[in-house]
């Protein structure tokens, strides 16, 4: 399923004093099966942008193609459901949305809205609590009475549950420890991997944009300024940092290194495993020309 | 959805209403909601009238803005108008349509009624357009610091009040968020039967009464690290000014009760 962003643009409190323009004709289109990221510093509109991706929002101006579906600037959208199935958020601090009694009720909610029946509802939340990491006993449980750690992997395999085709990520890993991150994201990764989905993910981290996407787009001020392979983004870091945008850890390792040795690499390296292997080649290089 | 509402809403501004101290609005306005009931003919009617629109043109809010925001009232005045026209049943018969039969009296006291509560509700909205929540407060318990010598905790209820006008807006904005949230997992708040949508508020409602529990402990905490002890001693950081504008303020609501005493039958 294809997402389509065509300038669109979108204002907050559109007709009162308090109007304020967050999106200024953004043209984005995210093919299916890619991992698309979206960096931006706070308030540059990546999370307004984000809620154009299940019709939360309606664009103000432009039209946003969602599969299927166009939802178009001053039309009225009837029946949303069956995009919002296919397309699953999940938001900044998902822990907030948890009401029900059990764990398991709470998973159940999103597939029984979209009319699955209640043993299929069950049989995936089953399934999805130990994908998310957790003991299957905890179903039983108030989601209240769970770590903050746990909520937020319940809250995760709620969306899932719904079976979407698009996933999207609002900083899906913020407040987390260090390792807890890491089994999200690549929680995440694998699923976008084994079942095709199309992966959405909206963050800071450049790190993380740097380590999964296959597509980065650079929000900056309400205008999708850049889009292009993490390589493309990372190699050109004067762009970067008049978005007041820093190039990924790894990439700054890689600049320290290529000035000890003297020389560039022959190639930007997002990942740590990537980097040894080119400075062992370029090391190799080196006492061949000697 | 609720963007659109103005109700306890303030819009930052540098009009002479704007600038007013929070206590001469305040006494004006409530001073006003009981001088409105003196009116009792047409020319009292239309001085009330005059005078809310210069009020309104004074603090440079646009009237269209008003209006918009105010419609759900505005359709509360409709229907007590054509209540009044239906019900009253008096002096000449002005209309005649056989079934329905509109009287002199009847009108009179619909658009009397009407222009009372157009009034009360425009004098009293441009109040919190134009005065920040934290200098009503502010203003409220110097209004009311006499009242400490019969033992009411003036400072405590005034604490309570801006706390209570400090968090609608982020509940507002935690409502927004949550009803998205389950919005994108299929609940659905606006279509569907009845019943449908009023269980489609339990999902709403209990994450956000947890969280408010939770902001309410966090900032109890937060209140009693930092130190704080109740009103006795403590200044105050915005000093609240009487100036000419004040004075003048008060001085043109005396002339306008001495004119409605006057011209009232």
């Amino acid at each position: 399923m294809d997402i389509k962003l065509q300038q669109v643009s979108y204002a907050y409190s559109k007709g009162t004093p308090f109007e304020k323009y967050a999106l200024f004709n953004v043209d984005l289109t995210i093919p299916h099966g890619t991992y698309q990221a979206i960096i931006g510093h706070t308030g540059s509109g990546k999370s307004t942008i984000l809620q154009h991706f299940n019709g939360l929002l309606k664009p103000s101006e432009g039209q946003v193609h969602i599969g299927e579906r166009v939802i178009v600037a001053g039309k009225k959208a009837k029946e949303l459901k069956p995009v919002r199935q296919k397309v699953g958020i999940v938001f900044q601090f998902p822990e907030h949305q948890l009401f029900e009694e059990t764990v398991l009720k709470d998973i159940m909610f999103g597939p029984m809205n979209f009319g699955v029946s209640e043993q299929v509802a069950e049989a995936r939340a089953r399934e999805l609590i130990k994908l998310v990491g957790l003991p299957e006993d905890i179903l039983n449980k108030s989601p209240f009475d769970l770590s903050g750690g746990q909520m937020r992997r319940v809250a995760i395999a709620g969306v899932l549950a719904m079976d979407p085709e698009v996933i999207v990520l609002d900083e899906p890993t913020a407040g987390l420890d260090p390792r807890g991150q890491k089994e999200i994201m690549d929680m995440f990764y694998n699923l976008h991997k084994e079942r095709g989905l199309t992966t959405i993910l909206v963050t800071h981290s450049m790190e993380d944009a740097a380590r999964y996407a296959d597509q980065i787009a650079i929000m900056h001020e309400g205008r999708c300024v850049l889009n292009g392979t993490p390589h493309e983004i990372f190699s050109d870091s004067d762009t970067l940092e008049k978005y007041r945008l820093e190039l990924p850890h790894i990439v700054r390792f890689q600049r320290k290194i290529e000035q000890l040795m003297k020389k560039p690499l022959s190639k930007i390296c997002l990942t740590e495993e990537e980097l040894a292997a080119e400075v062992a080649h370029a090391l190799r290089e080196g006492r061949d020309a000697k | 959805m609720m963007e659109k509402m103005i109700f306890g809403r303030y819009i930052p501004g540098e009009s002479f209403v704007h600038r007013l101290d929070p206590r001469s609005k305040l006494i004006f306005v409530f001073a006003f909601i009981l001088v409105v009931f003196l009116a009792n003919n047409i020319v009292t009617y239309a001085l009330l009238l005059a005078f809310t629109l210069l009020v309104i043109l004074m603090s440079r809010i646009r009237l269209y803005f008003l209006i918009n925001g105010l419609k759900p009232i505005i359709i509360l005045l409709v229907f007590t108008f054509f209540i009044h026209i239906l019900f009253t049943r008096e002096g000449d018969i002005l209309l005649d349509l056989g079934f329905l039969k509109v009287y002199e009296e009847g009108l009179r006291q619909g658009i009397f009624i009407s222009v009372r509560f157009l009034v009360l509700v425009f004098m009293t909205s441009i109040l919190t357009l134009t005065t920040s929540p934290i200098s009503i407060t502010d203003g409220i318990e110097v209004l009311l610091n006499p009242l400490k010598k019969i033992k009411l905790p003036v400072h405590e209820l005034a604490l309570m009040m801006s706390i209570a006008l400090r968090f609608i807006p982020t509940l507002m904005d935690e409502t927004d968020k949550i009803m998205k949230a389950q919005m994108a997992r299929g609940s659905d708040l606006s279509a569907g039967p009845l019943k449908e949508r009023i269980k489609a508020v339990v999902p709403l409602l209990v994450p956000l009464f947890v969280s408010a529990f939770k902001r309410a402990e966090d900032l109890a905490t937060a209140m009693e690290v930092r130190g704080y002890r109740g009103g006795e001693g403590r200044t105050r950081y915005r000093q609240l000014k009487w100036d000419w504008r004040d004075t003048l303020c008060l001085v043109v609501f005396v002339i306008m009760t001495a004119l409605l005493v006057f011209y009232r039958n």
